[in-house]
């Protein structure tokens, strides 16, 4: 049976227009899809750019109505007046020094007490290991309130009021249940063959530990590390019950305190604000795929 | 073979090795027991007496007093204040939860891609999740500013181009004071929340990656749509992340302080008075710590009945893979 000549080629003809038809459909909807992308993309950047610009304009461009958005010309001697403590109005650079200080020792405390109980969890057997591991789920779950007050009255009987022990400590007696969690849930899917060779080869169980199952950890480690900085880093309602001098201030209290007295310099507001953001945001750039994993490992086993 | 003889140093790690799960559990146990199981207990105890956290001396037992009086339903002797948190608390999370469950998801369904890119746009839309604290709420207010904040500003340009196409009165429409308001207070905080649903976002990313392909092309067969298609595939096989989302959404609106201490201001006429920051309040700055930590409580009972609601009706739309 033959078609009559040209039917087939009018067929693929229709074949192709057909075809076209369907990747300009698509071209037009990735295009689109594109375009939705890129305008809200610059929606979430944009409260941030707006910071940028006011923190480099001079005072009175601040103050324009209407508002103009870009600094004309850019006065990065505002970054100096923060920074500097020459002529800076507040202790600015002293306020992330202090937030470094509390902040690495407390995200150290937390990766080895946190992991430390994590191995234990997931590795080592010991009496009423199981009723623990409820325990731990069960304050992961507890709202933070309830245990505000009895922190506050513990802390301040021991004298720690207006030092940096309320907000370090607790990181150093397993840094909170989400992330001993974390590592128990890591450990458990290291295979147990390599702990088994290095026991046999006479390895203590703290030897174990440290040369080898933490090294294996890196990527938990990575994750707990990066949230807990974050976490730290930010923190503002510990330092404010807590701290009073001024100059033991975190930067998160300095930035309120900033803002209560020189509530009017918005320009400098801005950059110190920036200022102190600038380390969480390189963290996160360089560190963005152990983010994602902290989140998604609760996100998908919860 | 001659049996090692036991040294003091072996014999030690024996020890310790016999005990490991103890020692290497120790820091964190004893975080748990007093920091966690003592503290809890005392609150307890806190919450039934009438103290100012400075001398045992003056401590007063006052049992359910403080109970009573929080719930008290007489208007005349009820915790008004206390009434105003909870009412704003709770308008906040019936609002600003399923805003951002919707917010975020939509996003998420935009990000499900394979577009070259997407990437970037990730990290620019989780960016702002990661990036928190002091910092960026000082950023919000400022943004905020009813005179020379970005937000007015881009309305009443919005207003001169609708009068400019010859809706002239529009010229004359008022902008928002936001953070100066009573009413649009609220609404200033949705709109930061929203800001960082990045995280919610990427727990839907995820789930959406999830949803084999398969079943959209079933669907498809069966002459579904768009819509049916994402009512009858999309929403149950991403329920897990809904719930999960949903269940976190409740807890951090319920416990939510940084924002509403630090955006206040008068004008507001305690729009911003949430329920932690009155809980703040009356401990730290009244010192009433036996009140206060009632406060605290009734707040545990509140968010553990709210999460088992969702947790007992997740039964009914929560679809698990390979359980039916």
């Amino acid at each position: 049976m033959n078609d009559p000549p040209g039917a087939s080629e009018k067929h693929r003809d229709r074949g192709r227009t057909a075809d076209r038809a369907a990747i300009r459909r698509r071209r037009v909807r990735t295009g689109l899809r594109l375009a939705v992308l890129t305008v809200i993309g610059l929606g979430f950047l944009l409260p941030l750019i707006w910071a940028v610009c006011a923190s480099l304009k001079p005072l009175d461009q601040v103050y324009v109505f209407p508002p103009q958005f870009l600094p004309n010309p850019p006065q990065w001697d505002n970054y100096r007046q923060v920074l500097d403590p020459r002529v800076a109005r507040l202790p600015f650079l002293r306020f992330i020094l202090n937030t470094t200080v509390i902040t690495v020792s407390a995200v150290v405390g937390t990766v080895l007490t946190g992991s430390m109980a994590g191995y234990a969890l997931a590795r080592l057997s010991w009496r009423t290991r199981g009723f623990w591991f409820i325990v731990l789920l069960a304050t992961m779950m507890l709202p933070g309130q309830v245990l505000l007050i009895p922190h506050f009255l513990i802390y301040k009987n021991l004298g720690w009021v207006n030092t940096y022990k309320p907000l370090i400590v607790p990181s150093w007696l397993g840094g909170g249940a989400f992330f001993v969690f974390l590592f128990r849930q890591f450990f458990k899917t290291i295979p147990r063959d390599l702990e088994e060779a290095a026991l046999i080869d006479g390895a203590g169980r703290w030897q174990i530990y440290w040369r080898l199952m933490l090294p294996l950890a890196k990527p938990a480690v990575a994750t707990v590390a990066a949230l807990s900085f974050v976490a730290h880093w930010q923190e503002f309602m510990g330092p404010l019950i807590y701290l009073s001098d001024l100059e033991r201030y975190p930067v998160s209290l300095g930035l309120r305190m900033f803002q209560n007295i020189g509530g009017s310099w918005t320009n400098l507001l801005m950059a110190a604000s920036l200022v102190s953001l600038l380390p969480v945001a390189i963290l996160f750039l360089f560190a963005q795929r152990y983010f994602v994993r902290g989140l998604l490992l609760t996100g998908t086993k919860g | 073979m001659i049996p090692d003889r036991p040294q003091p140093g072996r014999r030690w790690q024996g020890w310790a090795d016999r005990h490991a799960g103890w020692i290497f559990a120790a820091p964190w146990l004893i975080g748990v027991v007093v920091l966690m199981l003592l503290s809890m207990a005392a609150s307890v105890v806190l919450s039934m007496v009438e103290w100012d956290g400075v001398a045992l001396s003056g401590m007063r037992w006052v049992g359910l007093e403080h109970y009573r009086h929080i719930l008290s339903l007489n208007p005349e002797t009820a915790d008004k204040d206390f009434r105003i948190a909870l009412y704003n608390t709770l308008i906040y999370a019936v609002f600003a939860v399923p805003l951002g469950l919707a917010g975020s998801l939509a996003l998420a369904m935009l990000l499900d891609s394979t577009l070259r890119g997407i990437g970037l746009f990730r990290t620019v839309y989780y960016l702002p999740h990661v990036l928190g604290g002091v910092a960026t709420i000082l950023i919000w207010r400022w943004i905020f500013h009813p005179d020379f904040g970005l937000i007015n500003a881009a309305l009443r340009d919005a207003y001169d181009g609708i009068a400019a196409v010859g809706f002239a009165q529009a010229r004359t429409w008022p902008v928002p004071g936001w953070l100066y308001s009573p009413t649009w207070s609220k609404p200033a905080l949705f709109l930061m929340s929203l800001w960082g649903a990045g995280g919610a976002m990427l727990v839907f990313l995820a789930a959406l990656q999830n949803v084999p392909e398969h079943l959209y092309e079933a669907a498809r067969i069966d002459g579904a749509g768009r819509w049916r298609c994402f009512r009858h595939v999309t929403l149950p096989q991403i329920s897990p992340a809904l719930f999960f989302n949903l269940v976190m959404g409740i807890i951090g609106t319920l416990q939510i302080f940084n924002q509403a201490y630090l955006l206040e201001s008068g004008g507001q006429r305690k729009s911003l008075l949430f329920y932690v920051v009155y809980l703040y309040r009356r401990a730290f700055e009244h010192y009433e710590m036996g009140y206060a930590s009632a406060l605290a409580w009734v707040l545990f009972v509140i968010i553990m009945v709210l999460t088992a609601v969702v947790l007992l009706t997740g039964r009914y739309w929560v679809h698990y893979e390979g359980e039916r």
